[in-house]
């Protein structure tokens, strides 16, 4: 029953693991979840419809337009083009928001990641049918808006610190940070505790499990992706373009040479495929580091300017991004017949970051199949017709992002500067003096300050 | 027998949770047949019955029946004359006078052993939890699983462990180069052993048990985040303070046996539903006693300089050292009274430790919010039908048992230090100093230099740079 999906059934494309190989390998019936009943082409509308449990009669949310237009095809054929169609206006609106600039972004993130955490906290209601358990719905969202509270709390905090220390209640509110965000998950928790009923004590803690999974994966994630594009949009805009292009490379190379299985997980899924999904992104994420680096647009970490109330992103840019010489290995000078050539750090990063993007991004894309496997559902929900729910796209993003801001951290760049400076503006007065002395000493031996004649302490 | 020597005389709801002496015959997993029987679960992963509540020894086997009394040999020779409500009495005294003499011995050794037993409490609560999860699930025989399982708890021991040992131990780290490699890339090298992890449970899925796996993959994840976190915030307080260690867990084990006692003589009201044999009166009556304890404890405490100061590592002499200059918590100080008080005690003024006021705080914290832990803790048992996490301790029950309201207290504890007493780490600052490039840290120190020459810290006449 669950199978005339609006997939338009049985041609699967050999990437999207989830659709058809549920059929194929699993035999059993799927729950056929249609988180949204909305079924427009708009990607990142955040408007949501109540969702009525298992309504397997609006399975097909393709907008009456897109069917109209495709009815003279083959139900194979009609399905790559919603795919595609779809694609473009999602691509599409990552550029227009990139464009818009960060704030843009930031929101955007921010709705994905309500979005998805709505998706998996659905999954659970219907799988532990707790959707009249009391209080539950209340205290997911709120320990959300806990989780959030507390992350953005310390991003603004760090990012926006001249604006806070000029309000008075902001000062205040940075200051306790961290105590007012444990009191407030506290309270959720006291709730939960107090809302424990009699015969419902495993689905309630359950719930509270499954809750605290999703903000674990979910919000976390989310605030390093915020974390990256502070730190410059490319950071944001090539490891989400890279997975989307492995995505699309590792189809296509599949489509085309797809012989053998790759793992059983996902039936569709080739080695042709991945390992040309491998190469073809490397190149493709070298050629975009190279175009993107020159410009300060992208490049400069995103600063928030106290004085005009904005973001700017103006800068010098920094090592990574300048063109530097690199002599090649003898082996391709020979082949190539250059001595030296002219690369952006940047790029040689990129070829890494494509790397993790190709081999173990796609774990993360099992693990959803995984989990849909589990749950015996096809999409997470029904909010973008052809591709499923806002989790089915970004469920391999997730797994980038984290290795991206931990690729920052570790390779790129050093703690935050003011960070640094508010800490010591923290510390005790006899500390500030000691630390003072032995960054003296330090810039000394470093040559950044001239050798005092005159220092006497 | 066996109810009742396991009786919590505090809270057993009894009519929920045993319909049936436990029956050793029932099978292969001892558990799972009483899950379905919905009768006590005794998970014996010890089948040590010594009194040493933090033993490690593991033997637990699964098709092993119980024996449903472990109360070591002498202690059942000794109480052998009395009716059984007082020997279940007795049992749990004594087992409390020893765990607490246990914990008194600790703290005479020093902040290593103490950091030791942290994390075989922690490795124990954890394995208690995981076998809780197997039992409920049935599966104990998934594949990888169990490896899985201790692989996730290592790799989560060792980032936490590896950000402490970067931050208290500096100058060592510095010292050793493969340190200093393995401190540098610590979170590129944590999250590749993590991922190592993600990708070996992606490649364990079977297809016949995807549901069990996502589930026990879930257990695994929320019990590290439970346990292992709170257990890194405990250490992170001990290294404040020993006072910051012993004074929150003091007032929590104060509080069980107040509430216990006061409900025991003056109980009348239920309290919750969760765990009917608590009562308004040993609520409120633990709060007052709890906070008496507390400034009274706080006050011995604070005049001994070994609990007082922070914890360091020395690293001429390679070992731990506590001695150092009290802060002013630490130091008398005279407030005066509010009239209220002064027309009833007859002083004026009184001399406190500051840091007696901050136990009021911790004190409260332990009566009010803490007992949500063991409801919290008590519900899970309800919901997963089992009586205790473990057989670990007799009379008590498994080191879980005892610890469940202490991870929330360390919880806060660790807020509340972070956010009313001590500023950042000034190591940590001064490394993180290190880390920036030099352009920064000319512009850092130029800033410094005129926040400390207006603070009058520093001479105004230097004219450097």
């Amino acid at each position: 029953m669950t199978e005339l999906r609006k997939r338009g059934g049985g041609g699967g494309d050999p990437d999207s693991t989830d659709n058809i190989s549920d059929k194929e390998a699993d035999g059993e019936d799927r729950l056929g979840l249609s988180g949204d009943a909305e079924g427009e082409c708009d990607v990142d509308s955040k408007t949501d419809t109540p969702d009525v449990p298992v309504s397997t009669a609006d399975t097909d949310n393709t907008p009456e337009c897109l069917t109209k237009a495709l009815e003279g095809l083959p139900p194979r054929w009609k399905n790559y083009w919603i795919r595609g169609v779809l694609s473009i206006p999602m691509i599409s609106s990552f550029f227009l928001i990139t464009y818009m600039g960060p704030i843009a972004l930031i929101v955007a993130v921010m709705g994905v990641q309500i979005k998805c955490f709505h998706e998996i906290i659905t999954i659970g209601y219907r799988v532990y049918h707790s959707y009249e358990l009391p209080w539950f719905r209340t205290l997911s969202w709120y320990f959300l808006i806990c989780v959030n509270y507390f992350f953005y709390g310390e991003t603004v905090a760090d990012y926006f610190g001249g604006l806070v220390q000029r309000e008075e209640p902001l000062q205040f509110l940075a200051r306790y940070h961290r105590f007012i965000s444990f009191a407030l998950y506290l309270a959720g928790f006291c709730m939960f505790v107090l809302s424990l009923v009699k015969k419902h004590y495993r689905l309630q803690f359950y719930m509270f499990a499954w809750t605290h999974v999703t903000l674990l994966i979910v919000v976390t994630q989310s605030h390093l992706v915020i974390q990256n594009l502070f730190e410059g949009m490319i950071w944001f805009i090539v490891p989400i373009s890279i997975v989307i292009c492995n995505d699309i490379m590792a189809y296509l190379f599949g489509f085309f040479f797809g012989r053998t299985p790759l793992i059983k997980l996902s039936p569709k899924k080739t080695w042709e495929g991945f390992i040309g999904g491998f190469f073809s992104t490397v190149i493709i994420g070298f050629i975009m580091a190279h175009l993107m680096s020159r410009f300060q647009y992208f490049v400069c970490p995103v600063e928030f300017n106290s004085e005009t109330n904005r973001f700017s992103v103006e800068c010098e840019p920094s090592d990574l991004f300048v063109m530097q010489e690199y002599t090649l290995p003898a082996v391709l000078q020979n082949a190539l017949k250059w001595e030296t050539v002219n690369l952006y750090p940047f790029a040689i990063h990129s070829v890494f970051l494509s790397s993790f993007a190709s081999l173990i991004g796609p774990f993360g894309g099992f693990f959803a199949s995984g989990f849909k496997r589990a749950f015996k559902i096809k999409d997470f929900a029904s909010t973008i017709p052809g591709h499923g729910g806002i989790m089915d796209r970004f469920d391999c993003q997730y797994l980038m992002a984290t290795f991206t801001h931990v690729y920052i951290g570790s390779f790129v760049r050093g703690p935050n500067p003011s960070k640094v400076f508010q800490q010591l503006l923290m510390l005790q007065p006899e500390q500030q003096l000691g630390i003072f002395h032995t960054l003296h000493s330090h810039l000394r031996e470093r040559g950044m300050l001239p050798p005092a004649a005159t220092q006497t302490e | 027998f066996n109810q009742l020597i396991k009786c919590v005389g505090v809270e057993k709801p009894q009519n929920l949770l045993d319909t049936g002496p436990p029956g050793p015959g029932l099978g292969s997993l001892r558990v799972s047949s009483s899950v379905f029987q919905g009768s006590d679960s005794e998970l014996k992963p010890d089948k040590d019955g010594v009194s040493d509540s933090e033993s490690k020894v593991d033997s637990g086997v699964p098709e092993v029946p119980v024996p449903p009394d472990d109360t070591p040999e002498v202690l059942n020779k000794a109480l052998s004359g009395l009716s059984s409500r007082w020997k279940n009495w007795w049992v749990r005294g004594i087992l409390t006078l020893a765990m607490i003499s246990f914990f008194f011995i600790i703290i005479y050794l020093g902040p290593m052993v103490l950091m030791m037993i942290v994390l075989c409490v922690q490795i124990k609560c954890f394995h208690e939890i995981i076998t809780i999860g197997y039992s409920v699930y049935h599966s104990y025989d998934l594949p990888w699983f169990r490896t899985l399982s201790w692989y996730f708890l290592l790799c989560v021991n060792y980032f936490f462990y590896g950000e402490t040992v970067t931050d208290y131990f500096f100058t060592l780290v510095q010292r050793e180069e493969p340190l200093r490699i393995l401190s540098k890339y610590h979170r590129f090298i944590s999250f590749a052993l993590y991922l190592t992890g993600f990708c070996m449970f992606v490649l364990s899925l079977v297809k016949k048990h995807y549901r069990l796996q996502f589930y026990m993959f879930g257990w695994t994840h929320v019990t590290l985040l439970i346990v292992v976190t709170q257990s890194h915030l405990i250490i992170h307080n001990l290294f404040e303070g020993m006072i910051w260690f012993i004074v929150p867990i003091s007032c929590v084990i104060c509080n069980d046996i107040m509430a216990y006692m006061f409900g025991f003589f003056f109980g009348r009201t239920p309290l919750i539903k969760l765990s009917p044999k608590k009562t308004w009166e040993g609520f409120i009556g633990g709060l007052f006693a709890t906070i008496v304890f507390g400034i009274l404890l706080s006050y011995v405490m604070a005049s001994c300089r070994y609990f007082v100061c922070p914890v360091e590592f020395n690293n001429d002499s390679n070992s731990f050292q506590v001695d150092c200059e009290p802060s002013e918590l630490f130091q008398l100080q005279e407030y005066t009274l509010p009239s209220v008080l002064e027309s009833v005690t007859g002083w004026t003024t009184v001399r406190l430790y500051p840091f007696q006021i901050h136990s009021i705080a911790l004190s409260s914290f332990a009566s009010i919010v803490g007992p949500f832990g063991g409801f919290f803790a008590s519900g899970f048992k309800r919901a997963f039908k089992i009586k205790d996490f473990a057989n670990t301790i007799p009379g008590h029950g498994g080191i879980m048992d005892r610890f469940d309201c202490q991870y929330i207290m360390a919880t806060f504890v660790n807020v509340y230090i972070a956010s009313f007493i001590r500023g950042p780490n000034p190591s940590k600052v001064i490394q993180q100093l290190l880390a920036l490039r030099p352009d920064q840290q000319l512009h850092i120190f130029n800033s410094l230099k005129a926040h400390l020459i207006e603070k009058g810290l520093l001479p105004a006449m230097e004219v450097n740079a």
